[in-house]
């Protein structure tokens, strides 16, 4: 009996510590109730890495780090902004698999308590991450494609045991039904088979001092030979200055 | 006996949490896709975009020259812990366990031959005196929060923010994130110095669970006479760096942007060049193949 109670109480205390709830411990009634980070707010793109590449147009040609397949580099070389302009097709290189590498302030909010949305005042995008079992509306594909998004909820209640129980967790969000675009402004392709992981974290650098972590991985069967992954971070803002849409430009 | 099961149960599931952790040990292969060059062969001379310098950081990463790695006693100096967001090499992590409890001393991340193994101490034990002796490796320690191992690093001796030269103080800290995603690692890294930056300079990067060894250290380094003569120090004197204009004449980025500052790293800059900007014509030189 005892060694019963004791595996009881072993195998009662490790689920506790796995199961999913709202910050503060109550069990979540919703997506939104049971966000185990806060992504809301305004956040501001840190442009430390790829600078050549994100703050300017690099050269055509110029493909450093993206693994090309072949046929991804013939089209790269046909790269003509002003044949996407006469075409109204500025805006490729703002599609999801690239819109969080562009220099920019994000504006996140909860749509509904299912829905987290994601707005851009580069290029005026908006990304809509669904949650639960959302079914994607039939259609054309679409520049910002289909989002289906779930908490990762890590263990609660480390460390201290008289603490109240403390969701950790990141987000993660799978977009498919992508219309083609670029990942580089100039002309990096990536094809409508292309699909894209994310992870959103939330570190915390000093009090107050908040930070979001997005590491991206495109698959492309048509025009990458391997995951294209890198990470984006961006810094919250206190308020929306800074907050400047312009619209999409296929030079700029 | 009975009584202690329970009781030992008990203790088992209080502790739990705390001595639970992500495994982060493994073979992590790096993936430089992002700064392929700059963490490949190495970035261009003067290329200080996005790099959040203050007046002192520039002069000095102005006075640099290349060719002082090549001076007798610095051929085989590490480079900082920093070298980890900045280099080309895969991680080999591993824990190193207390004998008598069971529990992580610390982890591990092993070196390579430009940089030192970095022991991140998870123990609680306290970071040195401010007037202990500095080192390449620096000191390490290190917390979960949920399952993100958190890590700062003091104590290092001068380095580089940047392979070419952009300095970094030996009073600078490193605080980094071990976020791990299934077989993907992130790990950011911020460096604040109140001697040369202004701002935190942040980057990030990911790595991918390999089974293929990664080694725990690089191959020994051996000095040689690389041509720099004992005792002299390449550098150049104020207004005298011959690369001044490279990232103009290679990328068209002007020189307000190409030499740093904190203004850089953040989207308004661009208003300040989208009128001066002209895309190159073509790419010339480091274009990649279409592949790395």
């Amino acid at each position: 009996m005892e060694r019963v109670a004791a595996v009881i109480l072993l195998a009662g205390c490790c689920v506790f510590a796995q199961v999913p709830g709202g910050r503060g411990g109550a069990p979540a009634s919703s997506p939104k109730d049971a966000a185990p980070i806060d992504l809301t707010g305004y956040w501001m793109s840190v442009v430390t890495e790829d600078w050549r590449y994100r703050m300017v147009t690099p050269a055509p040609g110029d493909y450093q780090g993206v693994p090309m397949t072949p046929a991804a580099r013939k089209l790269a070389d046909a790269w003509d902004p002003a044949r996407d302009e006469a075409a109204g097709e500025q805006c490729k290189s703002y599609g999801a698999p690239a819109l969080l590498r562009v220099p920019e302030m994000l504006h996140i909010t909860w749509q509904d308590d299912k829905t987290l949305r994601m707005d851009t005042d580069a290029g005026k995008q908006t990304r809509l991450f669904h949650f639960g079992d959302w079914k994607a509306p039939a259609g054309p594909a679409t520049l910002q494609g289909d989002s289906a998004a779930e908490w990762e909820i890590t263990r609660a209640g480390r460390g201290d045991p008289n603490a109240p129980p403390q969701a950790k967790g990141s987000l993660k969000v799978t977009t498919t039904h992508l219309k083609p675009g670029y990942l580089r402004k100039n002309g990096v392709p990536y094809s409508e088979n292309a699909a894209l992981t994310e992870f959103f974290d939330v570190v915390e650098e000093h009090p107050g001092d908040f930070w979001m972590i997005v590491t991206i991985v495109v698959n492309d069967p048509v025009y990458l030979r391997e995951p294209f992954i890198i990470t984006s971070q961006f810094r919250k803002q206190a308020s929306d200055a800074g907050w400047k849409p312009s619209e999409c430009s296929a030079r700029w | 006996m009975r009584r202690h099961t329970l009781v030992a149960g008990a203790l088992l599931c209080v502790a739990w949490p705390a001595a639970a952790q992500i495994d982060l040990s493994g073979s992590w292969a790096a993936k430089n896709f992002e700064d392929a060059m700059e963490r490949g062969a190495g970035p261009n001379p003067l290329d200080f975009a996005g790099l959040p310098f203050n007046e002192s950081g520039r002069a000095k990463a102005l006075s640099y020259s290349q060719s002082q790695l090549s001076m007798p006693e610095r051929i085989c100096a590490f480079y900082t812990q920093w070298h980890m967001m900045i280099g080309p090499f895969s991680l080999k992590i591993w824990n190193e366990q207390d004998p008598l409890t069971g529990k992580t001393a610390a982890w591990v991340i092993g070196g390579w031959e430009t940089r030192g193994p970095m022991t991140i101490w998870m123990d609680g034990r306290p970071h040195p005196s401010p007037n202990a002796p500095h080192t390449q490796t620096g000191f390490t320690t290190g917390k979960w929060d949920g399952d993100v191992l958190s890590a700062v690093t003091t104590h290092m001796k001068t380095g580089y923010a940047r392979r070419n030269g952009a300095p970094i103080s030996d009073q600078a800290v490193i605080t980094q994130h071990f976020i791990r995603h299934g077989d993907m690692l992130t790990v950011t890294g911020m460096l604040e110095d109140p001697v040369y930056l202004a701002e935190p300079y942040y980057i990030t990067r990911t790595f991918v669970l390999t089974q293929n060894m990664v080694n725990a250290a690089g191959p020994p380094c051996i000095p040689g006479d690389e041509g720099v003569e004992e005792g002299r120090v390449p550098h150049y004197l104020p207004g005298k760096n011959p690369f001044l204009d490279e990232m103009f004449r290679i990328y068209h980025i002007p020189q307000e942007a190409a030499l740093g500052g904190p203004e850089t790293m953040y989207p308004a800059f661009r208003e300040k060049l989208k009128d001066k900007f002209v895309i190159p014509p073509k790419c010339t030189r480091n274009c990649g193949a279409g592949g790395n």
